[in-house]
């Protein structure tokens, strides 16, 4: 280089340290702090068991945005490293139960540590499963995912001994040595288990994308020609970060095992992997906390609007296109986006236009829910009454209610974004 | 004379269609050297033979005496040959500064490697950052380098292809699509980012190529039929009538 006099030590791009702050630690201290403060509040027995169903999907949807959002890899077979990592984690709980009665080596390893031979599991079968898939990104690795999740599967009903058939296989968490003072006994105590493997978790997932490989990762997903003409093989990238994912979903296995103490082929499947997909996709994948937002929300939806309605996939389908097509960004990316909203200078008319417009959204989604409860209601012989209401699907008013809703809002959408872009 | 790069009988087919029909070129340590010639001529198929994207059908690449023909285009990278491309090829969604230093990372012995923190890789940030500087782009280093202006994507395309320090450089048209100052510009960035190296460059510009190379070779229809000092090349009558074709053109170009 022809500039040597100049001194590069003058020049420091890094950020400085108050920006690696406030951008990077300060979240984690305030999740952190949420996850202590929670059990104060006293949460119930059914709260707690959606708390730690969250911190596991946590885990398994920051793993899946390691390929998909950091590498651009689109896996329709993600569950098979959740799966694994729980199986190998259910054997090793077996294993310290049984030796907690004749001895041996597994009477050492604590209940507690099982996570991590559920990493252990899902980054084997990602070294081997990976190998082949890896070769190619784009649809030749979606097809070749598709297929493993089905052969793992049907493998996972056809081997008994290792997978328990239909039924799984199951065992009892509260054997071995037992650590932290926690006998992992009553839902409280599984929830600082799983506090401290989700923390693990998402500082270990956000420091992989600080690494060299996981920013050449990035390059890949951008452009994996030009990674090539930097001296890097896109495969071997490609490969070391599916293996590093498929950890950290055995991982989210193991926290699986523990919390649930069983494990099914089941969870080997095509839904699980598509339920991950949607998690990671809804929260935002440009984003690394997307996926743990998306988490949140969709372990939630899961859990309570499936008491609440037979038709709530449908709407998790719905959701899931609207932000396909509208909020490429996510959940995550529109919570952003409305926070730097507000920051920005000539705030208020953005916040009424996006107020108007929000108003309007919500209007035409609620004719979609009423049409869509009036519609199943018909099958189920339960009448939909919103707010003590009854709207029988007998009666055309509910259809014409839910229909003007419907072509209302669509039209106060239309109208009102032509009004803003002029 | 050491030799940095040399080809012998090259031979590129697509199917029936014979791309490069034996081509031969030793460029010297330290040589500009220019590859011109009409459109389809070959030349974007030479640059993807060299950098290894392209196996030839037959014939020998030998970068500092040894072969790389049908090497993987990142282990003849590391072996200090590195490309630019006609089109910008950069991570779009990327910064500037993580554009360049994507291609600084594996000449810093950072491999795969995750174990290591990236923002903690003092040398690393100190290189970027005085590549950045050298090519002028340190005051854009944070934007996203999807947003940069056309000449700019450019510049950072060259940025990319020296950061790693390979020594021989092979620049595929880097002035293409650029208005008169920016070409000016890019020139001098050229010839201060590769002084001491050997380079290769396929330029349309006749005023660059003119200004930049020690030698000048001409590729038509896949052979080169003349190499030479750019007065040579200037006077000789095959050139003129088989690429340059309107002798007025080429005074004017150069003056």
């Amino acid at each position: 280089m022809s500039d040597q006099t100049q001194n590069p030590g003058l020049i420091d791009l890094a950020p400085t340290s108050a920006q690696k702050f406030t951008t990077r630690l300060l979240p984690l201290i305030l999740f952190a702090a949420v996850l202590l403060i929670i059990p104060l509040l006293g949460p119930s027995r059914t709260a707690y068991s959606l708390l730690n169903a969250i911190g596991i999907n946590i885990v398994f949807a920051l793993s899946y945005n390691m390929l998909l959002g950091q590498t651009g890899l689109l896996s329709f077979g993600h569950a098979v490293y959740f799966g694994l990592g729980a199986y190998a984690a259910m054997h090793g709980m077996n294993a310290i139960e049984a030796a907690s009665f004749d001895g041996g080596t597994w009477a050492l390893m604590p209940v507690f540590a099982l996570p991590v031979l559920g990493f252990a599991g899902g980054a084997l079968a990602g070294a081997v499963i990976g190998w082949p898939s890896c070769r190619n990104a784009g649809v030749p690795f979606a097809m070749i995912s598709l297929g493993i999740a089905e052969l793992i599967a049907a493998a996972g009903f056809m081997f008994v001994s290792i997978f328990g058939g239909e039924e799984g296989i199951s065992a009892d968490r509260m054997n071995g040595i037992e650590a932290f003072g926690l006998s992992l006994g009553p839902i409280s105590e599984v929830y600082w288990f799983i506090v401290f493997w989700t923390l693990i978790g998402v500082v270990g997932m956000y420091a992989f994308t600080r690494t060299p490989l996981g920013k050449m990762g990035q390059a890949v997903r951008d452009n994996p020609e030009r990674v090539q003409f930097v001296g890097y093989d896109p495969q071997r990238v490609r490969y070391l970060v599916f293996i590093a994912s498929g950890g950290f979903a055995g991982l989210a296995g193991g926290m699986s095992a523990v919390n649930y103490e069983i494990i099914t082929p089941e969870s080997l499947s095509l839904l699980p992997s598509g339920f991950v997909l949607l998690m990671a996709y809804i929260g935002g994948i440009r984003y690394f906390a997307g996926p743990l937002l998306g988490a949140i929300v969709l372990t939630w939806m899961q859990s309570n609007l499936s008491d609440f309605s037979e038709a709530w996939l449908l709407y998790l389908g719905l959701m899931f296109i609207a932000i396909v097509m509208y909020a490429p960004g996510g959940l995550f990316g529109m919570v952003l986006g409305f926070a730097r909203g507000i920051i920005q200078p000539d705030a208020a008319p953005r916040l009424t236009r996006w107020g108007a417009l929000s108003a309007a959204a919500m209007v035409t989604f609620a004719g979609v829910i009423l049409l869509t409860e009036v519609a199943v209601s018909r099958t189920s012989g339960h009448v939909f009454a919103p707010g003590g209401l009854p709207l029988p699907p007998s009666s055309p008013l509910s259809w014409a209610l839910g229909l003007a809703l419907l072509i209302g809002g669509g039209w106060a959408i239309r109208h009102l974004s032509q009004r803003f872009a002029s | 004379m050491t030799t940095a790069l040399s080809l012998r009988e090259v031979r590129k087919d697509f199917g029936p269609a014979k791309i490069i029909q034996g081509v031969s070129l030793e460029i010297a340590q330290g040589e500009r050297h220019a590859i011109i010639g009409p459109n389809g001529a070959g030349k974007s198929t030479l640059f993807n033979l060299i950098s290894g994207l392209y196996r030839p059908t037959a014939g020998d690449i030998r970068l500092r005496g040894q072969s790389i023909a049908g090497i993987r285009p990142y282990r003849i990278n590391r072996m200090g040959l590195s490309r630019s491309f006609q089109v910008s090829n950069i991570f779009s969604n990327m910064s500037v500064r993580e554009n360049v230093r994507c291609g600084v990372l594996w000449s810093m012995g950072q491999g795969y490697s995750f174990w290591r923190n990236i923002g903690n890789l003092k040398l690393v940030q100190e290189k970027t950052a005085h590549i950045l500087d050298s090519v002028g782009l340190i005051d854009k280093a944070d934007s996203p380098a999807a947003l940069l202006p056309y000449a700019d994507q450019r510049t950072l395309e060259i940025a990319i292809t020296i950061a790693g320090g390979a020594d021989v450089i092979l620049l595929d048209e880097p002035t293409a699509g650029m208005s008169h100052s920016e070409t000016d510009r890019a020139i001098a960035l050229i010839q201060k980012a590769t002084a001491g190296k050997t380079l290769l460059i396929v330029e349309h510009d006749m005023g660059v190529v003119f200004g930049l190379s020690d030698r000048i070779s001409v590729l038509v229809y896949g052979e080169i039929i003349a190499t030479g000092a750019p007065e040579e090349i200037r006077g000789d009558p095959r050139v003129k009538e088989a690429y340059l074709g309107d002798e007025a053109e080429l005074p004017e170009a150069v003056a």
